[in-house]
């Protein structure tokens, strides 16, 4: 008995680094390793459009359609969305209910107002004759930023799901650990939106 | 012994949860410093091209990219708050792998493509007059 019990802390010393560190609650590592393929989506797409962003089928090109002036707003909009929300997430981790419903829902307002620019954007270019039918340029376009626009769409719905569980259950655990992850999903957004700004958009009138 | 054992268990379970619990959060001044150096990182893109700053588009192009990356890094670094100890190291090496994966697309779609383009380029006119 003793010298079983000498083997297994033995084989405990041996083998301690199994115990370390091991994840106790795996959900922020698997929703990053969910964002790291939402990640490979955009990468493909952002491919597609850097091989078919030329190809204007004697059509419109971005130095004639992008409208600078609102895509630095669309910006804006959505980098003042990603502080506030960082402004909710200190606001929960101090427990405080009424401050982060507020900073969230300005989050949320933040990012309708980002949606509803899009969306006029997206409207203007179709009635110009510009729709995602005209040429390979348009089509990998409107593919890229619709995308995009709709992960914004999902994580304004998610968003307000929240602000509901968080008026109705307050700060918990497992609900800092969702506001954790749309936090993650959120910025990560914003990340995508730099490239999009910057490749699409700038580079775009640039040509 | 299996008292001591226990407790350091307990201890590190705790520890462990305090660490789940708060996740990766930034602080106030995290969030500022990362806030301000966006704006500044997205400002002068904005202006480069608005304004026409620079002599060639090729450099603005450069410099619009470059920009794009310092300001990736900055976002991932204060917003999203990557380090490499966060999950045991787990989520930068998810990250460097997607990373890899990414510049295998970009590169190897362009490459491909460009190489694609170059070789099924329609024959010009200078070209069909050797025809027979």
């Amino acid at each position: 008995m003793a010298h079983a019990q000498a083997l297994t802390e033995a084989d405990k010393d041996r083998f301690y680094l199994t115990e370390d560190h091991h994840p106790e609650n795996g959900t922020l590592l698997g929703f990053w390793i969910y964002l790291m393929s939402d990640c490979l989506i955009f990468a493909v797409l952002f491919a597609c459009y850097a091989v078919l962003g030329r190809n204007y089928a004697a059509g419109p090109s971005g130095a004639d359609l992008f409208d600078l002036p609102i895509v630095a707003v669309n910006t804006a909009l959505l980098l003042f969305s990603s502080i506030t929300y960082g402004f909710a997430m200190i606001s929960a981790q101090a427990k405080k209910v009424k401050p982060t419903l507020a900073w969230l829902a300005v989050t949320g307002l933040l990012g309708l107002g980002f949606l509803s620019l899009e969306l006029y954007e997206f409207n203007h270019l179709i009635h110009e004759g510009a729709g995602p039918q005209r040429s390979a340029f348009l089509s990998s376009f409107f593919v890229l930023v619709g995308t995009h626009g709709l992960h914004v769409t999902f994580g304004c719905i998610w968003l307000v799901t929240l602000m509901v569980q968080v008026a109705k259950r307050g700060l918990g655990v497992e609900m800092k650990r969702r506001l954790m992850c749309l936090s993650m999903f959120w910025h990560f957004l914003d990340v995508i939106w730099i490239g999009v700004f910057s490749f699409v958009y700038l580079l775009g009138v640039l040509k | 012994m299996s008292a001591a054992s226990h407790d350091a268990h307990e201890a590190h379970d705790d520890h462990g949860h305090g660490h789940e619990d708060g996740g990766a959060h930034g602080t106030l001044k995290d969030y500022v410093i990362g806030f301000v150096l966006a704006v500044i990182l997205t400002a002068i893109p904005f202006w480069l091209v608005m304004a026409d700053v620079l002599p060639s588009h090729q450099m603005t192009a450069l410099a619009v990219m470059g920009l794009a990356v310092i300001q990736v890094l900055v976002h991932m670094i204060y917003f999203l708050h990557m380090n490499s100890r966060s999950e045991g190291g787990w989520t930068m090496l998810a990250l460097v792998f997607t990373l890899v994966v990414v510049v295998i697309t970009l590169s190897g779609s362009l490459w491909v493509m460009h190489n694609l383009d170059t070789h099924m380029m329609a024959p010009m006119p200078h070209d069909m007059r050797e025809v027979p």
